[in-house]
């Protein structure tokens, strides 16, 4: 070590005997550095590098081509949005054929054909995890008070393809005002709730519940949007409150006939219009909306 | 040995040290501002600009993202990669953050990127999952934002304008200037971007979108999902050919 000192070091010495090598560096280390160098270079001519006034040297002998919707050729300097329509090219290529097949087979056709089905139900799947799930949950089972259940056979606004199709592609947005807009008091909200929790057959007062009866087919205007018979109107979104499905009023978790009752008072107090679903069509393309559909209609099940 | 008296002076060390990194600044920074192509043109066919400076609530909504630190979380720059344009939609133009100041690209996703999130969920969703985001993703590790349901300070919105109208965005202070965004933008726009009417434009935007789902109270949370709501949104790629923006690289 002495040795070396005397002979190779900066001259420095620290804390009487501390000195600074200053040895050669490795060979290996100076080859990598030199190549780095030279890598460089080249990379600086085969790609676009260097600004020159208002442009740029664009790379030579390194072009892409890629065809555009218009289905014209085109080539151009190397660049990464050029790469990304040519790798999007290719994978649509691969593919097509499957788009292909689902948009020119009719629905009814397509769940019998296994074949297709595997590909709905791949691409389906990542589909509806990416821009459904976050409302829907991820099986489709839905959350109270945020989407509805898409597994079960019951349809706000309908489940044949078609509806469903196009319940994503423009988006739904039920709407009821606050006491379905009539001017009914409190305890004749009270009582049209315990009518309506009579419906399906949960706890309620019978009493209540025949006055209810008249104010949901009368004053309280109700039966315009839920119907007659409370089954619910597809075309207005409006809930069918005959049957155990709940979305909004938490009747479910409601421990007694109070809380249940007034669950729904709440509900029809306040009227609804945060049930948003959004539209789908500037997003997604009509082949990814129609795997959809079917990925809903027979994947999740319950399509009517 | 010259490099000896380099590193014997500290001055004159920390001078040349300087000069030798602004030259990589300079290289890549300073040709930025004479290719005109790096921020690409984008417009409606009838010649208006697609790309609007926020409005005074989107605005706000903007400075609650940058208090809270989304941004430690969120990136808002899609890339030009295919798991990106699959996952998220279109690549981020360098177009739609030309009146971000300071610009929210970002390089870390610990939970999505959020440059195309607007319109994707209901406001309603963007409340809910803000207040309590377990409640919809339970698995999610983002943290809960209840505070945002109090009240928005909007006294200051206008100062807010007039600092970023220092920096280039056309917030307009008289006739003339508004004239000029009526042209850029159209007059609906144009009205938006007025600094004299902004505490109002700002009141008046969140009573009608009433995006927090309370109508009597202006909220933080109303600026915030305003914000989120816009974000990706003012591009209309159905009016372009897919590789119109190719050309601008
Ligand atoms: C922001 C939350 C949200 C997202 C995201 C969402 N939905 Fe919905 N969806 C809803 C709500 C809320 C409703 C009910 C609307 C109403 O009742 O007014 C609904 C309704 C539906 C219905 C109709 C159900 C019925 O009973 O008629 C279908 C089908 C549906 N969604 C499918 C989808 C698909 C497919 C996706 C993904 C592409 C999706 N949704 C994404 C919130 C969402
Ligand atoms: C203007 C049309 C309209 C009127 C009038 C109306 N409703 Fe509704 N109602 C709806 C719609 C639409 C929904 C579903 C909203 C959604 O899913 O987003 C709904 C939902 C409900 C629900 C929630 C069901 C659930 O799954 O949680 C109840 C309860 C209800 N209505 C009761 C009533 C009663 C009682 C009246 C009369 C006082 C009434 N509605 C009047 C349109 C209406
Ligand atoms: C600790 C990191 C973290 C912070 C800070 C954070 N987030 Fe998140 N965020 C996540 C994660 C992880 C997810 C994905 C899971 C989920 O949806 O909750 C997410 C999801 C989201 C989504 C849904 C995106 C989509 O496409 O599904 C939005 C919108 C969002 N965050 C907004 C915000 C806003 C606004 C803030 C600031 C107020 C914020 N986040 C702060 C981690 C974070």
């Amino acid at each position: 070590m002495s040795d070396n000192a005397s002979k190779n070091t900066t001259g420095h010495v620290w804390d009487e005997d501390l000195a600074e090598l200053t040895n050669p560096l490795p060979n290996w280390w100076l080859w990598a550095f030199y190549i780095t160098i030279i890598f460089s270079v080249v990379y600086w001519i085969i790609y676009p590098a260097w600004p020159m006034g208002k442009s740029f040297t664009k790379g030579m002998g390194n072009t892409i081509t890629y065809v555009n919707n218009k289905g014209e050729t085109k080539t151009t300097h190397w660049n990464m949005r050029a790469k990304l329509m040519k790798e999007t090219n290719e994978a649509v290529a691969a593919q097509k054929p499957w788009f292909d097949k689902v948009a020119a087979t009719p629905f009814e056709e397509i769940s019998k054909n296994a074949e297709l089905m595997q590909f709905v139900q791949s691409a389906g799947k990542t589909l509806f995890s990416e821009n459904c799930a976050a409302c829907h949950m991820a099986g489709g089972q839905g959350k109270l008070g945020l989407a509805p259940n898409l597994v079960d056979d019951s349809w706000i606004f309908g489940g044949t393809y078609e509806k469903i199709q196009e319940t994503i592609t423009i988006g739904r947005h039920g709407i009821m005002p606050p006491k379905g807009g009539s001017q009914i008091n409190d305890e004749q909200i009270a009582q049209v709730a315990n009518y309506v929790l009579s419906l399906s057959g949960e706890p309620h007062d019978a009493e209540a519940a025949k006055a209810g009866d008249a104010i949901f087919h009368g004053e309280g205007m109700c039966a315009a949007c839920h119907g007659p018979d409370a089954k619910g109107i597809p075309e207005m979104g409006s809930a069918n409150l005959t049957d155990k499905i709940w979305l909004w009023a938490d009747v479910p978790g409601a421990p007694d006939q109070v809380a249940k009752v007034k669950a729904v008072s709440e509900v029809i107090t306040n009227g609804l219009s945060r049930g948003k679903m959004p539209a789908w069509g500037g997003r997604l393309s009509p082949e990814q909306i129609k795997v959809l559909t079917v990925y809903v209609h027979d994947t999740l099940g319950g399509g009517k | 040995m010259k490099h000896d008296k380099i590193e014997r002076n500290l001055g004159l060390l920390m001078v040349l040290t300087m000069l030798a990194i602004s030259v990589g600044g300079l290289v890549e920074i300073v040709p930025l501002f004479f290719i005109k192509d790096t921020v690409e043109t984008v417009k409606t066919a009838d010649g208006k600009e697609m790309i609007r400076p926020y409005t005074p609530l989107e605005l706000r909504g903007r400075d609650i993202y940058i208090r809270e630190g989304c941004y430690t979380c969120h990136s808002q720059m899609i890339r030009p990669f295919r798991d990106e344009a699959l996952r998220y939609g279109h690549y981020s133009l360098a177009a739609e953050s030309k009146y971000d100041h300071p610009f929210q690209w970002g390089s870390k996703r610990t939970g999505p990127d959020l440059a195309r999130v607007g319109g994707k969920y209901s406001n309603d969703w963007h409340v809910q999952h803000l207040i309590a985001p377990r409640s919809m993703v339970p698995e999610s590790v983002m943290p809960n934002y209840p505070w945002l349901m109090s009240p928005l300070d909007t006294s200051d919105i206008a100062d807010r304008m007039s600092a970023l109208r220092i920096t280039g965005v056309p917030y307009s202070k008289g006739e003339a200037e508004y004239r000029q965004n009526v042209q850029t933008f159209g007059e609906e726009v144009a009205k938006m971007l007025r600094i004299e009417d902004a505490e109002a434009n700002l009141r008046a935007q969140a009573v009608s979108g009433n995006y927090d789902n309370n109508p009597n109270d202006i909220t933080e949370m109303d600026a915030l999902v305003a914000y989120l709501q816009v974000l990706g949104t003012m591009v209309d790629f159905s009016k372009f050919d897919d590789d119109y923006f190719v050309q601008f690289r």
